[in-house]
């Protein structure tokens, strides 16, 4: 694939879920932008298709899928890569998201997003499949660190320096989710603050915010939460170090009603706008 | 380890396989596979309670789960999306419940709604052409959504009363054994049951026979007149059903 840069969007957004549909067909939503879940609309047809076109009518959309499985040591799989271009000639999204770990190797898929060991073998997998990747969908893929539970024996680098050199490599972006920094670092032992100091901050493109739940001795990326104070301090943190930015509230279970998202986006933006004056 | 042996021995650890993955992971097999482990079959069940929803209310809580994750130990996931880990739970649940030939039906019925609902679209027939058709010749197209299925219990009855929170009815066996066919019109799936004489019909008309030699068809069980008033019956039936694409 040619060098092709993904243009920044700075603004504040929501994701497309099903609760939601009607709002977002009827009402005069204030958001800049929507995340759809690609998967949810890589389908022949019927209601998905006819909202997602009628979305994508009065907002830029983004596209965040969860199957690309771009860990995998024996390559992304054809037939999704397929149905994944497809909707996004479709849609003519802001850019494609989707995590940097893997579900699938052979005949099995977990649709979970299990993590990878931060080994040099992982990284030339990764990169390679990104690679390939981005010259199927001909435009740069945006990955997302994931929450992770676990860290491997073998590991040899921490994940910012992972993140670092793969889009050194490849030319792909980055989706920060700063909820998942938060979990991640809680659960393997590292500082968060650290993390954010050592991503590539000029590849970052759009920024997760979320909640999490506490397990019995692990964090849970449940994204079912609104967000907590420690993860609006990661914000307020990396939010001025970014540029121009897509920052958004996730939520993927025990979906409020969208007023109470739109008020947590305006906790976003107010925050947002703190930090930038703080750091003028 | 190498990547991919991780792999495969991190799944073989979330299919319950003997595995090596605790060697691999700082901190053995602590509290963090476990998230991965619970993770994987609790995903798998909410994706059976969503694409089975009326099969869930039908046999409640415990036996929903206990079936879905009787299925799960059986069938690991391959496809490149989750929304088709449903396919062949219905046999699953035939298997389960060899005598209470409902619960498969109500099963085979909300997986076939589910597929209609983001299946292929397409426009129905407008019925002010009919007038332009060459009956000799003409061939019928039916949605693309169009599934038959065939039944021997009233889980139609079941499934509609438990969508809108009616009373549900006991399960009961039909007369004689019927089929319901199931499509979408626009963006909403709907159901009928059916008789078999309309089922062959369908089947017969889907397979490209022009509706002349349909109706002869009919005519060789029926007679002729009983056969021209069932096909009819069933043109006109299908047409304002939003059943049909095309005639031509």
């Amino acid at each position: 694939m040619p060098h092709v840069e993904i243009a920044p969007f700075q603004g504040f957004g929501l994701g497309l879920r099903i609760p939601h549909f009607q709002n977002f067909l009827t009402e005069p939503v204030p958001v800049d932008f929507i995340e759809i879940i690609s998967e949810n609309f890589m389908v022949a047809g019927g209601r998905p298709l006819h909202v997602l076109d009628q979305v994508r009518e009065r907002w830029p959309v983004a596209m965040h899928g969860v199957s690309m499985s771009i860990g995998s040591a024996d390559g992304v799989r054809t037939d999704y890569l397929t149905r994944l271009k497809a909707l996004a000639d479709r849609v003519q999204p802001l850019w494609v998201s989707d995590h940097l770990s893997w579900s699938r190797v052979e005949r099995v898929n977990s649709h979970d997003l299990l993590p990878l060991p931060f080994t040099d073998e992982a990284l030339d997998a990764v990169c390679a499949n990104i690679l390939h990747v981005q010259d199927v969908l001909e435009r740069p893929l945006v990955l997302e660190n994931p929450s992770t539970y676990l860290t491997f024996a073998d590991d040899q680098m921490t994940e910012w320096a992972f993140l670092t050199e793969m889009t050194k490599r490849t030319g792909c972006y980055l989706l920060l989710d700063v909820n998942n920094i938060y979990v991640s670092g809680t659960n393997n032992g590292f500082d968060p603050y650290e993390y954010l100091a050592g991503v590539p901050t000029d590849r970052v493109r759009q920024i997760h915010l979320a909640g999490h739940s506490q397990g019995r001795e692990r964090l849970i990326d449940t994204h079912d939460q609104p967000v907590p104070d420690p993860v609006w301090d990661l914000f307020r943190r990396i939010y001025p170090r970014l540029g121009p930015v897509a920052a958004m509230i996730e939520r993927d279970d025990n979906i409020p009603p969208l007023g109470e998202l739109l008020s947590e986006l305006d906790i976003a933006r107010r925050i947002a706008t703190e930090a930038m004056a703080v750091a003028a | 380890m190498s990547l991919l042996a991780l792999q495969r021995t991190f799944l073989d650890f979330l299919l319950d396989q003997p595995t090596e993955i605790p060697v691999a992971v700082n901190g053995g097999a602590g509290p963090g596979l476990a998230v991965y482990h619970n993770a994987y079959s609790a995903q798998l069940v909410a994706c059976l309670k969503d694409s089975y929803e009326r099969l869930w209310a039908w046999l409640g809580d415990d036996a929903f789960e206990a079936a879905a994750r009787h299925h799960i130990g059986l069938h690991a996931p391959t496809s490149w999306t989750l929304g088709d880990y449903g396919i062949g739970f219905a046999d699953t649940i035939d298997a389960r419940y060899p005598e209470d030939p409902e619960v498969a039906e109500i099963a085979a019925l909300d997986w076939a709604l589910r597929r209609a609902f983001d299946g292929p679209d397409a426009s129905p027939f407008d019925p002010a052409r009919l007038a332009e058709i060459d009956w000799d010749d003409a061939v019928i197209h039916f949605v693309p959504t169009l599934e038959l299925i065939p039944v021997r219990t009233n889980c139609g009855a079941i499934w509609t009363a438990i969508a809108a929170s009616d009373d549900v009815p006991a399960a009961q066996m039909l007369p004689e054994p019927a089929w319901v066919r199931v499509w979408r019109v626009d963006l909403q799936p709907h159901f009928a049951t059916i008789e078999r004489t309309e089922r062959d019909a369908i089947q017969l008309a889907a397979s490209g026979v022009t509706f002349a030699r349909l109706c002869d068809r009919l005519a060789e069980t029926s007679g002729v007149e009983e056969a021209v008033l069932a096909a009819g019956r069933y043109l006109t039936s299908w047409l304002q059903d939003g059943l049909i694409t095309d005639i031509q």
